[in-house]
């Protein structure tokens, strides 16, 4: 540490030496920022700039820089010192362009840069160069969960790109839900019959290739570890258990058809009632002739009820069963209604829909099938009965009447129920009771368990949290294969309801994500969004109190105990955003690039000015992910604001720890803001629970304010867009009036 | 004409979209609508038909033969082609109003004392007579069709009109002992007989 050397680079260039005193910049940054280097330049992020701090760092000796430039977002590669602590103090999109010209506003713009400047030394001075973690014997290997379509695309997609799959099967062959099926929805021009299903050879190519194991009849009893180093025992069914080191899982666990005996009002369970999947028997065994009901007799007429059981509508509207779409089952309907017109075009089919929804080529599916004069009748079915002579019950939403329709068969087109595993919400509050000695709850847990799909031996539960409707976790919004378990990504119907077709494109991108992690995790780098990140939390556990607030609040389950009831960090789950640091009330976590105390110091060496000077000084707290661009594009587009807050870019709100916002207000700041990204079940956060976690400490910072006497408008958060820009000049113009209008912090000193 | 109808019912049974298909000019695009309603919305007359194109096709497939066949919907088409412009399943909707309207009245199912099934009729047996349309008579045509009294009415109404026809010479008098005809006057009502013939075979109407 005692070679450390600072140095502070200041440009002039963009106009920013026009309007700002570059000379008095230069003096804060050595006499108050106490930089051993202090330069200026007028174009910093050209050759000859780069050059200057280049030669700086290979001759002086330098190993700590801040740059007074532009946003930390712009000019990252021409800014790229590799091994050296680098700071932005942000001057042109934080300073020149946000601050409204004239002289009317030069001392307030100064005063702005020049805070900046004080920051930008104080944080880079607390920085440390993360060393990264680099993993010589980590696994590159990928788990794949389920052999169906999804997982052997997975597979095959892994295996290909030079990755060793193992494969992990409950049924005794390769195929899955797709086996059971006589044809599938077509996948290539023209897009008008049903097309082979393929599921042989993709199965018989996997057994060909060396570089797939495949382990069949086998479940997934305990996944232990992290990242490059999951400890995997396979449950066979001769008993015994077979273990397996793998780098990254994927989970295509796939779906069950909803429960069709559950759908009572649409003749479930009744004879000649059947679901999509009890038609595609019937047609198999009618191997391409008619199709014969389950009594033998052959069908002439069939009726398929689309949405039954599903979009909330439960077929009569009193939203029961499932609330969504299921996605491929008119598509499902059209094909299956052509099995029964290709073996005799005289057999009556009708598709009883109130919205025919056929993503992707289907149309043209959807024409085939009109060609073929399967009839397509727009009505909501109010009743089923079942029995030797079928009849349907509907109203014509067309003609706006109700009506009925005879037919031998009938078919529901229920939904996809995702194959999931285990609820965490209602895992952890089994959990609780279980803890608190509650003798019930601790056989349920047991009970519970063997509906596991991963097993996962994660002081969170044993499976993926999961999203709406019990599908496995994605970042719908930002990036769909990601989940709340670092290096496990989930894909097909387990994710999302959809067709074969969109289960395999998934497929693909989990597999990529898998193979991603595993390199990651090698070069000892984080996941997505951070995946250039080093660093990663250190903690004093010295101080550590045991709260577990570090453990229970992670939205990636990296943090498990140990025996001694520590917080274990596993670094390879870790995706940086440093929740576990805003969540630690004695602040032992910080990361070696990202502390309390680079932001601390920052907060702290703002030039708060006296109370007769009357100008407040507002501490901005900005999600680096949405709210921090917003703020530049603000810039960009030149959206005026108030010169008096100070901007501080954090990974995320999550990672905001209380002590940062007492110690501005008792340092005398007038308000802090704190802008991140949208929460709740559309929520935007990068690190899914960040912003959720944050508005919920800060709804408690209340009581912290009454004692130092200050007003509850004193601290705010807000929601940001990355879209927001003009929003967020606002928002923080709206503020600086309502502070002046409040008065100025007692607290100054 | 019943006959052709009864005949028709025994040939279908039920299946009224099969006869559509079979039988009305353009009817086998009837089953590729997909209910999308933009026809219904596009049409200029749309609150003045009983049924919209979206409904009379929703009707066929539903096998409402006799309500289709009824319907004064396709006697109010005007021909603007703005439902076939605008069909995303590119439907002759225009042609198929037609070939339906013309499937009615050779049924004779179609509405009794439907203006635009009057004007028609009166229009073609009036064209069929010399093999050009007669504009005296089939004016004359029009202003008794309803009766004696109101085509004096009418008649007394449009004198002016007639009139002023006759100064600047487009209306000649002498066109009510029977007009002019066109030459191959019997040519044309052969080959206008064998077009019905080969069409009436075609669809099965023979």
């Amino acid at each position: 540490m005692a070679d450390n050397k600072f140095a502070a680079y200041i440009c002039s260039g963009c106009g920013i030496g026009d309007v700002l005193n570059v000379k008095s910049l230069e003096a804060i940054a050595k006499k108050e920022g106490k930089m051993a280097e202090v330069k200026s330049h007028a174009f910093l992020c050209n050759a000859e700039g780069v050059q200057l701090i280049k030669d700086d760092i290979a001759n002086n000796g330098v190993t700590h820089v801040c740059i007074a430039a532009c946003s930390r977002r712009a000019k990252a590669e021409a800014f790229n010192f590799p091994g050296i602590a680098i700071s932005r103090a942000n001057l042109r999109e934080g300073v020149l362009w946000v601050v409204a010209e004239g002289s009317a506003h030069d001392e307030v713009r100064q005063e702005m840069a020049e805070d900046y400047v004080r920051m930008g030394c104080a944080e880079v001075k607390k920085m440390i160069v993360p060393g990264g973690n680099v993993k010589e014997s980590s696994s590159k290997r990928i788990l794949v969960v389920g052999g169906g379509i999804s997982g052997m695309t997975a597979a095959l997609a892994a295996a290909d790109a030079g990755y060793q799959v193992v494969i992990v099967e409950k049924a005794g062959q390769l195929g899955g839900f797709a086996r059971n099926l006589v044809k599938r929805v077509p996948f290539s021009g023209p897009y008008s019959e049903p097309q082979a299903t393929g599921v042989e050879e993709m199965a018989a190519t996997i057994s060909a290739n060396p570089q797939i194991k495949v382990h069949l009849n086998s479940t997934v009893a305990e996944t232990a570890g992290a990242p490059g180093r999951f400890k995997i025992k396979i449950a066979q069914e001769s008993g015994g258990v077979a273990e397996e080191l793998v780098g990254a899982i994927v989970q295509a666990t796939g779906f069950t058809p909803y429960d069709v005996t559950k759908l009572t009002e649409l003749g479930g369970g009744q004879a000649n009632v059947v679901d999509q999947a009890g038609l595609e028997a019937l047609a198999k065994s009618a191997n391409g002739a008619a199709i014969k009901r389950a009594d033998g007799k052959e069908v002439k007429s069939v009726v398929f009820v689309q949405c039954a059981g599903q979009r909330g509508s439960g077929g009569n509207g009193s939203g029961q069963h499932l609330e969504y779409c299921s996605g491929h089952c008119c598509a499902t309907s059209i094909k299956q209604a052509m099995y029964f017109k290709d073996a005799n075009p005289d057999v009556d089919t009708i598709v009883m829909y109130s919205d025919l929804r056929v993503p992707g080529m289907g149309e043209d599916f959807y024409r085939s099938a009109q060609q073929k004069g399967v009839v397509f009748t727009k009505g909501k079915v109010t009743k089923v009965a079942g029995g030797d002579a079928c009849k349907v019950d509907f109203r014509d939403l067309i003609l706006d009447e109700d009506t009925s329709v005879d037919a031998d068969l009938v078919v529901l087109a229920t939904g996809q129920v995702p194959n999931a595993g285990v609820n965490l919400d209602d895992w952890t509050a089994v959990v609780t009771l279980a803890d608190g000695g509650d003798e019930a709850a601790k056989a349920k847990t047991v009970e519970m368990k063997k509906g596991s799909v991963l097993n996962l031996e994660y002081r969170q539960g044993p499976d993926m949290p999961q999203f709406k409707y019990g599908f496995a976790d994605s970042h719908f919004i930002c990036f769909p294969y990601e989940t709340r378990r670092t290096g496990i990504y989930a894909a097909g119907p387990a994710r999302r309801p959809m067709d074969m077709l969109q289960a395999a494109d998934d497929a693909t991108g989990a597999a990529l994500k898998a193979i991603q992690a595993v390199e990651n995790v090698e070069k000892g780098r984080a996941a997505h969004p951070r995946s250039w990140d080093l660093s990663f939390p250190k903690v004093r556990l010295e101080g550590c109190t045991q709260c577990k607030r570090c453990t229970v609040e992670c939205p990636f389950g990296a943090i498990d105990e140990d025996e001694r009831r520590f917080p274990l960090f596993n670094e390879e789950r870790c995706r940086r955003c440093g929740t576990c640091m805003g969540a630690c009330p004695v602040r032992v976590i910080s990361f070696e690039n990202y502390s309390v105390d680079t932001v601390g110091s920052q907060v702290k060496a703002v030039n708060v000015p006296e109370e007769f000077e009357a100008k407040p000084r507002i501490l901005l707290l900005a999600c680096e992910n949405d709210a921090y661009p917003a703020l530049d594009m603000a810039g960009l587009q030149r959206h005026t604001y108030s010169a008096y807050v100070r901007a501080i870019p954090v990974r995320c709100l999550g990672s905001i720890n209380t002590i940062w916002i007492t110690d501005a207000l008792s340092a005398g700041y007038d308000g802090v803001m704190m802008m991140g990204c949208k929460k709740g079940d559309d929520y935007q956060c990068h690190f899914v629970k960040g912003s959720e976690l944050a508005s919920y400490r800060m709804s408690k910072i209340g009581d912290t304010l009454k004692q130092m006497g200050l007003e509850e408008e004193r601290v705010v958060t807000h929601e940001v867009a990355i879209t927001d820009h003009e929003r967020v000049a606002k928002l923080i113009n709206d503020y600086t009036a309502q502070i002046q209008a409040i008065g100025l912090s007692p607290m100054k000193f | 004409m019943s006959d052709l109808n009864t005949q028709a019912v025994a040939r279908y049974k039920s299946n009224f979209l099969k006869e559509v298909e079979e039988r009305v000019e353009d009817g086998h695009w009837v089953k590729m609508c997909m209910q999308c309603g933009v026809c219904a919305g596009s049409c200029p007359l749309g609150p003045a038909w009983q049924h919209s194109p979206q409904k009379i096709f929703m009707m066929i497939r539903a096998g409402k033969r006799e309500e289709v066949l009824a319907s004064d919907s396709m006697w109010m088409c005007t021909s603007c082609y703005n439902c076939i412009v605008r069909c995303p399943r590119k439907l002759p909707i225009t042609h198929i109003m037609h070939g339906l309207a013309n499937y009615a009245h050779r049924l004779d199912l179609a509405p009794k004392g439907q203006p635009t099934r009057d004007v028609a009729r009166l229009f073609w047996d009036n064209s069929m007579v010399t093999g050009r349309v007669n504009e005296l008579k089939f004016s004359l045509a029009m202003y008794f069709k309803d009766g004696f009294v109101q085509g004096i009415k009418n008649a007394m109404a449009m004198q002016g009109v007639g009139f002023g026809l006759m100064k600047a010479k487009r209306l000649n008098p002498m066109e009510i002992f029977g007009g002019h005809a066109c030459k191959g006057k019997s040519d044309l009502s052969k080959m206008v007989g064998r077009a019905r013939e080969i069409e009436d075979r075609r669809r099965g109407l023979a």
